[in-house]
């Protein structure tokens, strides 16, 4: 027996390992069940650009997600059929990979597909992306925040480390011709900061606690097929073939 | 006599000592298993997750999206896993008695720590960032070695 104590050892080590990786790996219970009605329904966009899709507009609110926040940017045409919500952190590295990916879907799936942006800042691990966050609300106010949006992500090695970010941040605001005095009193207006906290708490209330985490049509996409393209886009085809 | 001397002396240090070198491999296979746990977690958070988030530093997403955290497209903790499991069972092995054992797991250890030191290197001056399960694994692998170099002092 004790001789054979030791391969016991390491195989039930070897079960555990294994056991408690694939239970780990386990989808959380929202993206195990892909189950449309529990869709954060596309009402929550503005009521004038609500979706000609009835599907799309008759799913109730599911009671559980009442205090998800309503989309405020929200890019692509009202009757696109699918929709990727991001929560995103613009320091995120992950986040930063994701953007190019979701522009290409964008441009490939042009009247199907529309595209979401939440904020979700880790401000404890970026130090940046707080600011960041408000740097793009400040540039929505002059209706320029996709502009913002993405002119963040693609200089996001550039300002990912700087101390401190702001006059990176309005070079880019000059850049995009914004009223410079404006965006400096609304990055730092309560306004802002409030809506960047709505997106958070309404992200915090769908699970989110990471980033990016990506909805299509209301249900998470697992990080790894979000942050490639062709496993999203394969994704995107099949929901698509749902829909005809 | 002198010779019955030598082999009392050397058969009284063997028996004190045996227990020891056992206690001391049965403590490396309890650390290999934390490192398991450790490269376990960071695969899984690799292959589902999200950015990981770092409670004690700060630079965990960095460090864990960068190019230097896979190999050809397997997550670089993936192989942490595989080496700390066969540390584990080589330390079990060693444990129970196994000479064999106890020299690989000599080998595989200067191995692993060889990769925590580059790895330590890549944090420090490449990424300017550090994570805290890539930190806490350089911990483990380097008590593994400290571990080695005692077991070996206490055998000579």
């Amino acid at each position: 027996m004790r001789r054979k104590l030791p391969i016991i050892i390491i195989i039930g080590v070897l079960i555990v390992a294994l056991a408690g990786g694939a239970l780990l790996m386990r989808p959380s219970e929202t993206t195990t069940r892909p189950n449309l009605a529990q869709m954060p329904p596309t009402t929550t966009a503005p009521t004038a650009t609500a979706s000609p899709n009835p599907q799309a507009t008759v799913v109730p609110r599911p009671a559980a997600a009442s205090n998800i926040a309503p989309i405020t940017h929200l890019r692509g045409r009202n009757d696109a059929p699918l929709l990727i919500e991001e929560y995103g952190d613009f320091q995120c590295p992950p986040c930063g990979s994701l953007h190019p990916i979701l522009k290409r879907i964008e441009g490939e799936y042009a009247t199907q597909v529309r595209v979401a942006f939440h904020h979700f800042p880790l401000r404890e691990m970026h130090k940046n992306a707080g600011e960041a966050a408000r740097a793009a609300e400040a540039a929505a106010v002059q209706g320029k925040f996709w502009q913002m949006h993405d002119m963040l992500f693609e200089k996001q090695s550039e300002w990912k480390d700087a101390a401190p970010a702001r006059p990176l941040f309005l070079g880019y605001a000059r850049t995009l011709g914004l009223d410079l005095p404006k965006f400096t009193q609304d990055i730092d207006s309560t306004t802002v900061s409030n809506r960047v906290m709505t997106d958070e708490q309404g992200g915090t209330a769908r699970g989110v606690t990471g980033t990016p985490t990506v909805f299509l049509n209301g249900r998470e996409v697992p990080f790894a097929i979000a942050t490639s393209y062709d496993k999203l886009r394969a994704v995107i085809e099949s929901e698509l073939a749902v829909k005809k | 006599m002198i010779s019955d001397d030598t082999v009392n002396r050397t058969g009284e240090h063997e028996r004190e000592a045996a227990p020891r070198l056992s206690r001391l491999f049965a403590l490396a296979a309890v650390l290999a298993l934390a490192g398991l746990a450790d490269a376990v977690y960071l695969t899984v958070e690799h292959l589902t997750g999200h950015s990981v988030r770092c409670t004690v530093t700060n630079g965990c997403s960095e460090v864990l999206s960068s190019q230097y955290a896979t190999i050809g497209g397997y997550p670089l903790a993936f192989f942490g896993a595989v080496a700390y499991f066969t540390a584990f069972s080589l330390a079990t092995l060693a444990a129970f008695g196994s000479e064999r054992a106890g020299k690989l797991f000599a080998v595989l250890v200067a191995l692993m720590f060889a990769t925590s030191l580059w790895l330590f290197y890549l944090q420090a001056f490449v990424l300017h960032a550090f994570c805290q399960y890539c930190l806490l694994s350089a911990a483990i692998t380097t008590l593994l070695v400290v571990i080695v170099v005692v077991r070996r002092a206490t055998k000579k």
